[in-house]
């Protein structure tokens, strides 16, 4: 072997051995930080596990939300109309946060069978509703014009409501 | 009577550019390959009839935004006439349609700037790059045309006013981010399309490089302005104050930015040493397949998020068949071909080309790593094996360590010589930046915050670590004996581009490592009288109100803000806004912003009781983040302002047997930077 060879062959080994570490190391990196999607069926059944973080989805149940008086606490049901969970949060809602309809949130299931959220995600306009979340709904019997038609008729009532208290 | 044919006229014109591209692919590539002068010289020609059209084109949509053709459904679905013109004008891009019209005209715009400023390429050469490029062109061409028509009409039938723009995208940050990204985007089809061409053409020179790094400098530098913007954008749009999120979406924007920044390096070695061809026309041609895949990623639906607007599969699918055509093709052609071009020479292990060497790799795992993480996700999700999603966390337990060794090496980069460098010279240059980095890099934190703080010292030693040596280096440049000032003179302005270039990295670094680790986050409850202190500041809240807006009305809070002890005070005013054709609420936030330290307030939501929730955030160094990028930008634009990249015509005679010239070349410049 000439010397520009072995280099070459110097180069291509160090280029495996730096792949497979970096391989391995994401592979690592990605097991202990995937988060799983789970349904209130799911975690009713005792799939989700407890004290990791997952990540949880439904419909918020109407007139569920509760908040705190003196802090950012907040406490709500996500359902799949079979199932409840509840969750607590403790900040600032997202703007597209509503009652009777879709939402993610990110979190730990605690034994007591509550989840703790870090985060709680809202579709981003009137069309969107979480694929995780419609998924779920689906395998629960509940066809998307159902959840549609009463994601509508919530907000007309909360609309209603708001404008019944401004007069 | 003439305003209402607009949109038929602009269909029109995206017909006949789509005919021109058609030609432009495939005559010149064939008269390139039968030595056919005329057929070759269609190119030029075809690249200015395209670019010109798609201008028509897309004037006219734009024309149908601004006068509020609702007939046109495009203009229909995301237009209002309340909308002020500005935003009208942006509108165009805000939806799936128009961006794919404006990345049509874009790369039409970039094959124009290539046909006018390349006129001293070979024949053959200037018409295999077009053809490339025509090529590329087609595949877009027909996507528009055949899935998402932007000249739909709603006849007849119109509607009287349109859904409106989604109101996240009313923003200044909308008007100019997306062109910027669409911009580096597409400019990486120039070098993707100077590579198939060396490929084809069999031929793959010192010249050959020289003619490819100005315009993968300025796509990279686009590139990175469109990044940052973006950044800047979700900063102070969505509300909640951070830069980066790990969105597939930013990952889509980031991947083609590694790929690039590794291919912008390796390209000087091909430059000044003719070797690494292979490596990277393999580069070229990845750099560009990831600009694609981002474009898939974004427009294909499969992610949910602000910039998916596509939900229909046929969309999806198309783009993927172009993605898988392209990659395939170019991988083939690459497989066949780049052992012709490919040159051996050596270097020593202790050199630049080495050090880039390493730069490579590094950039490429880093490439690697975030696409697996953002790839991966959707793979599952298509095998059907399950919904998972990949947090922050997986990025940055990997994208920070490698950042890291990447800077250790990026520290000695600039010093080594071409070929092979001298151990104990390196040590002598470098030692002292070294200690002194170190040393300030562990007292800083001190001053700055009364204790150490590991992260913060870290991404301080290496932004010093990136600094020092090269300040050692220009001051030993600059030496020359009419003084200093002359002596800077003479440096090119290619080594002032990559001075700029790593300056930016160290204060991109310095503004992440600050802000990441001493920013103060509070969520409170507020009512009027209330008040709150963070980080010295003293904020209270003394009104809450109602405002209309052209679009929008909203609930407005006014705070006072004091600093300290002191008695004078501004004012800052955030708004929770409900945009009325939609019935979206959007965060309006107030922001201080300042060198050093931005103050960012947000209103988060009504609590009923006369209190709102409210996001009251000290981000100091923010701003570094990006302006860290503008400098890297510059320092890409400024590089190719270098005289070499004018004296084309000589270029063009060095064919053949590269290795030479390269080496004369690179000694040249050496020279040239070092006397």
């Amino acid at each position: 072997m000439n010397a520009k060879r072995k280099q070459k062959l110097y180069i291509i080994l160090a280029l495996v051995g730096l792949a497979a570490v970096a391989v391995g190391l994401a592979l690592f990196a990605l097991r202990s930080n995937i988060n799983l999607f789970f349904s209130p069926i799911q975690i009713a059944e005792g799939k989700a596990p407890i004290e990791r973080q997952i990540r949880a989805g439904g419909m918020v149940r109407e007139g569920s939300v509760e908040r705190d008086l003196d802090s950012l606490d907040v406490s709500f049901t996500v359902t799949d109309y079979i199932e409840d969970v509840e969750v607590r949060y403790s900040g600032i809602l997202p703007d597209l946060f509503r009652e009777g309809q879709g939402v993610v949130v990110v979190g730990s299931l605690q034994p007591e069978g509550w989840i703790r959220a870090d985060q709680v995600l809202a579709r981003h306009d009137e069309n969107y509703m979480p694929p995780e979340v419609a998924e779920a709904l689906e395998a629960s019997g509940y066809s998307p014009a159902d959840y549609k038609e009463k994601a509508e008729e919530v907000s007309k009532r909360v609309e209603d409501n708001a404008a019944s208290t401004q007069n | 009577m003439f305003t209402k044919m607009i949109p038929e006229l602009g269909h029109f014109a995206l017909i006949i550019a789509l005919l021109m591209s058609a030609i432009q692919a495939v005559v010149p590539l064939a008269g390139a390959a039968t030595r056919r002068p005329l057929w070759m010289a269609y190119a030029r020609p075809m690249a200015v009839g395209q670019f010109a059209f798609l201008v028509v084109a897309y004037g006219c949509l734009t024309f149908s935004y601004m006068v509020d053709d609702f007939s046109v459904a495009n203009v229909a679905n995301n237009s209002n006439s309340m909308l002020p013109w500005y935003y009208k004008f942006s509108a165009v891009w805000g939806n799936h349609e128009g961006s794919v019209l404006l990345w049509s005209l874009m790369l039409a715009a970039w094959t124009f700037a290539v046909s006018v400023f390349s006129r001293n390429l070979p024949r053959d050469v200037l018409a295999r790059v077009l053809g490339v490029m025509g090529l590329v062109s087609l595949g877009f061409l027909a996507f528009v045309l055949i899935t998402s028509n932007p000249f739909e009409r709603l006849l007849p039938n119109a509607p009287t006013d349109g859904a409106d723009l989604n109101p996240l995208l009313q923003d200044f940050g909308l008007i100019i981010h997306p062109p910027m990204l669409y911009m580096g985007y597409v400019g990486f089809s120039v070098v993707f399309a100077f590579a198939i061409a060396a490929l084809l053409g069999g031929r793959l020179d010192a010249a050959w490089a020289r003619w490819a790094r100005p315009w993968t400098n300025i796509a990279w530098s686009f590139l990175t302005v469109g990044i940052a913007l973006g950044s800047w954008w979700a900063y102070y749009e969505l509300g909640w104050g951070g830069w980066w999120f790990w969105d597939p979406v930013e990952n889509a924007s980031l991947l083609p930015w590694l790929a690039g920044t590794a291919l912008i390096h390796s390209l000087a070695v091909t430059e000044k040493r003719g070797s690494f061809k292979s490596w990277t026309v393999l580069l070229a041609i990845s750099t560009f397949s990831l600009s694609l895949l981002g474009t898939f990623l974004v427009r294909s639906g499969v992610l949910t998020s602000v910039h998916a607007f596509a939900n229909d599969p046929s969309r999806g699918l198309f783009i993927l068949a172009l993605l898988g055509l392209t990659v395939g093709a170019s991988l083939l052609l690459f497989a066949l071909r780049a052992p012709r071009v490919s040159h051996q020479i050596g270097f020593s292990w202790l050199s630049r080309d080495a050090l880039l060497l390493i730069n490579n790799i590094v950039l490429v795992i880093i490439t690697v790593t975030v696409l697996l993480g953002t790839v991966y996700p959707l793979l599952l999700d298509a095998l059907n094996l399950g919904k998972i999603s990949v947090g922050p966390p997986y990025f940055n337990a990997l994208f920070v360590p490698l950042t890291v060794i990447l800077c250790l090496f990026m520290g000695i980069g600039p010093l080594a010589r071409w070929k092979r460098s001298d151990l104990g010279w390196l040590i002598r240059r470098t030692w002292l930046s070294g200690v002194v980095a170190l040393v300030l890099a562990a007292v800083i934190p001190f001053i700055y915050d009364g204790e150490w703080n590991l992260q913060v010292s870290l991404g301080l030693a290496i932004a010093l670590w990136i600094v020092l040596p090269m300040l050692r280096d220009l001051f030993d440049k600059s030496r020359h004996r009419h003084g200093r000032m002359a002596g800077l003179r003479r440096l090119s302005p290619a080594y002032w581009g990559m001075v700029l270039g790593h300056l930016g990295v160290a204060v991109s670094i310095i503004g992440v490592a600050v802000v990441s680790n001493y920013a103060i986050e509070r969520n409170v409850r507020m009512a009027v009288g209330d008040s709150v202190q963070v980080a010295g500041y003293t904020f209270t809240m003394t009104e809450l109100g109602s405002r209309r807006g052209p679009n929008f009305v909203a609930d407005t809070a006014r705070i006072k803000v004091q600093k300290g002890e002191s008695q004078s005070h501004f004012v800052m005013s955030p708004e929770k806004r409900l945009y009325i054709a939609r019935g979206m609420p959007m965060t309006d936030v107030a922001l201080r912003p300042g060198l050093f330290r931005d103050l960012y307030l947000a209103m988060g939501e009504d609590l009923g009781d006369g209190s709102w929730a409210m996001r009251v955030q000290y981000k100091p160094f923010i701003r570094w983040l990006w302006l860290g990028a503008l400098l890297m930008a510059l320092g890409g634009v400024l590089a190719v302002a270098d005289r070499r990249y004018r004296r084309t015509a000589t270029a063009t005679k060095v064919t053949g047997h590269s290795a030479g010239q390269g080496e004369q070349g690179a000694g040249a410049n050496f020279q040239e930077a070092r006397t």
